[in-house]
């Protein structure tokens, strides 16, 4: 089985978000980059599915040359090779027109994605991928198990689940359930070196949308402390000052 | 020129997400001086249908085929792409929800529209701009994006729009598209429904339990409390990681971003993590032993003490309250 997973760069979860260049770019200032959490999840599965000369799992991302510390990462975990495609990912259309003309001749069983990237949060992806390559996605995934070239795959829908069946190729946006992350170990991260990571020209889109300005969240006015003895205050003040009962 | 809705609905019934959006692209209508167009797939009664015009829209279109009995994404968005060219839609709407994320990536390629997924407010239509608010870095930030092409697409994240009605007379309208046997080459073997509470990215109230509760055991206080509020309850990642709770309850940055009214966090300390998927809540209540914990500073109420003593307290309080009402 031959997997593409696909890799997003993002800021650590710990990352405290600001903005310069008048509120138009994200500060990278001192900002610690990772694999996109879902991602992770992804490769794992990936890894799973083709470790023991099952297969292979490619790594791709769209990004500069300022993202191959993550590619590198995800090679360590366990990746067979990588391919980067050059270009800042001005938005998630371009991103996935590029993604899927890369994988389009090269006969991928599987596209796994995460689910979203914890920074744009678009949970486009996985779906725009599929729709370019024509072939069938599914954007929250809990579980994917094969028996053979079938599917079974466990989609998250409003109030529970559906049990799909389906051959591949497909695309699918892992969320939590479907693996456990990874970490490399000595072994991984000493081979990642000498895998294969190849840099390709992207294509234009001709189509984009614009991110024209960020703006960071009003802070909350002074917390309103009830004493732990009165708590029938804080149902009076939920009624009549906050109205949301 | 026109804007078209597309409306889900579960067993033929309208949620309450599902006329937020009406009321939202029947704002954009009229903005534009346009026409709003409902859409809605599967089995829906006329009555139903009908009632689609209380929130503005004039025309509401049905296809029921059983082909269509199991939600398909390849299908569905063939069908709602199908209906966008007929009815020469320019914006086109659809809810934030498990299935919008599916189906509004495939629209957006097949039509070329620009598209933004999870907006938060109406856009801002000046001077032939056309600007839509969204939540970045998982709730750290709003980003405010620019959607160029000529047909636009847009997903709204649920309880982020109120309902108005503008009650219009509607029509509805019948039809058959076409389908592409390829669109059916996923099949659904079964449904798993998760109970019948309202699934947590709907709620309006929102009860969450973390790491100072102890054990599952003690999810009991949780629990009552939801019930006394008719809230859907959440949990920390620790909380799911442990097993204590399933997955689907966890909130935060690598979890589900919600976005009620109120949400009480019991015995979680607010890491930031956790912060960036509730922080757009309308009203945060924490209750926590340690008056240092980081959640206060993101409150607007709070109560420091222990949750052992303090929440079967608030259940007995609540339900005072709702039996006087
Ligand atoms: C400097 C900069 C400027 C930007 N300007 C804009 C802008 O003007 N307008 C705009 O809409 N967006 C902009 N973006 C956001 C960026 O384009 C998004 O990362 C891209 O749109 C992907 O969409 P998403 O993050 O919403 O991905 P999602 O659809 O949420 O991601 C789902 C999955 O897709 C995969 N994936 C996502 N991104 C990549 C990637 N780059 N390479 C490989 N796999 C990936 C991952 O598996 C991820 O888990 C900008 C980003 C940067 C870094
Ligand atoms: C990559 C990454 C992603 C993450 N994503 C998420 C995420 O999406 N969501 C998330 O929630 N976390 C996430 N985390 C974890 C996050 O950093 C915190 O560890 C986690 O939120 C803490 O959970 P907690 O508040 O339940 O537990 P703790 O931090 O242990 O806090 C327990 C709290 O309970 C209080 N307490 C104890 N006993 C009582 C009592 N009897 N009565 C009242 N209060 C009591 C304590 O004072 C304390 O404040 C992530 C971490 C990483 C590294």
């Amino acid at each position: 089985m031959k997997v593409l997973v696909c890799v997003s760069n993002v800021p650590d979860t710990t990352t405290k978000v600001t903005f310069t260049n008048d509120n138009m770019e994200f500060n990278t200032a001192g900002v610690q980059f990772i694999i996109n959490p879902y991602d992770e999840i992804a490769l794992a599965r990936a890894i799973e599915l083709t470790e023991g000369g099952k297969g292979t799992v490619t790594i791709v991302n769209v990004g500069k040359a300022d993202t191959e510390p993550t590619i590198r990462k995800a090679l360590a975990i366990g990746a067979d090779d990588a391919v980067r495609i050059d270009a800042t990912p001005s938005d998630a259309y371009f991103v996935s027109y590029n993604i899927a003309e890369y994988a389009r001749d090269k006969n991928f069983d599987l596209i796994l994605t995460g689910r979203e990237s914890i920074d744009y949060n678009g949970a486009q992806v996985a779906a725009m991928v599929g729709e370019f390559l024509d072939i069938p996605s599914f954007s929250i995934i809990k579980k994917v198990e094969f028996d053979g070239s079938i599917a079974t795959v466990d989609r998250e829908v409003e109030g529970g689940k559906e049990i799909i069946n389906v051959s591949t190729p497909f695309v699918a946006g892992c969320a939590e359930g479907v693996a456990a992350a990874r970490i490399p170990n000595m072994r991984g991260i000493m081979s990642a070196r000498t895998k294969r990571l190849e840099v390709i020209a992207a294509l234009e889109s001709g189509q984009s949308t614009r991110i024209i300005k960020y703006e960071v969240p009003p802070q909350r006015s002074t917390v309103k402390i009830i004493p732990a003895d009165e708590v029938g205050k804080l149902v009076e003040l939920l009624h009549s000052e906050a109205k949301v009962i | 020129m026109s804007v078209l809705v597309y409306v889900e609905h579960a067993e033929g019934n309208f949620k309450k997400s599902a006329l937020e959006i009406v009321s939202y692209s029947k704002a954009i209508a009229d903005q534009l001086k346009t026409n709003l167009i409902a859409l809605a797939i599967g089995n829906v009664s006329d009555e139903n249908l009908t009632a689609l015009g209380k929130y503005g829209a004039e025309k509401v279109l049905n296809v029921s085929d059983k082909k269509l009995d199991n939600f398909v994404n390849e299908a569905y968005s063939f069908v709602i792409a199908d209906t966008a060219k007929q009815e020469a839609a320019n914006v086109i709407v659809l809810s934030n929800t498990f299935s919008g994320k599916g189906l509004a990536p495939r629209l957006a390629v097949k039509l070329k529209a620009d598209f933004v997924s999870g907006a938060i407010e109406l856009p801002d239509i000046q001077n032939e701009k056309f600007v839509v608010k969204k939540t970045t870095f998982s709730g750290k930030a709003f980003a405010y994006v620019e959607l160029l092409s000529s047909i636009k697409l847009i997903t709204l994240t649920i309880n982020s729009y109120q309902l108005i009605e503008s009650a219009v007379s509607s029509k509805i309208v019948k039809i058959s598209p076409e389908f592409r046997d390829s669109d059916f080459r996923a099949t659904v073997k079964q449904v798993v429904r998760s109970n019948d509470k309202t699934p947590l990215p709907e709620a309006e109230l929102v009860v969450s339990g973390g790491r100072g509760l102890k054990g599952p055991e003690n999810w009991h206080l949780i629990e009552d409390l939801a019930d006394a509020l008719g809230a859907a309850t959440a949990c920390s990642k620790p909380v799911s990681d442990a097993d204590w709770r399933p997955h689907e309850e966890h909130v935060g940055q690598t979890g589900i971003s919600i976005s009620p009214n109120l949400y009480i966090a019991i015995g979680i300390s607010g890491a930031i993590q956790h912060l960036a998927g509730v922080s757009s809540s309308k009203t945060i209540v924490v209750i926590n032993k340690d008056p240092e914990a980081p959640f206060f500073k993101a409150a607007d109420y709070g109560i420091v003490g222990d949750a052992f003593e303090v929440v079967p307290k608030l259940i007995e309080s609540i339900k005072e309250f709702k039996a006087q009402k």
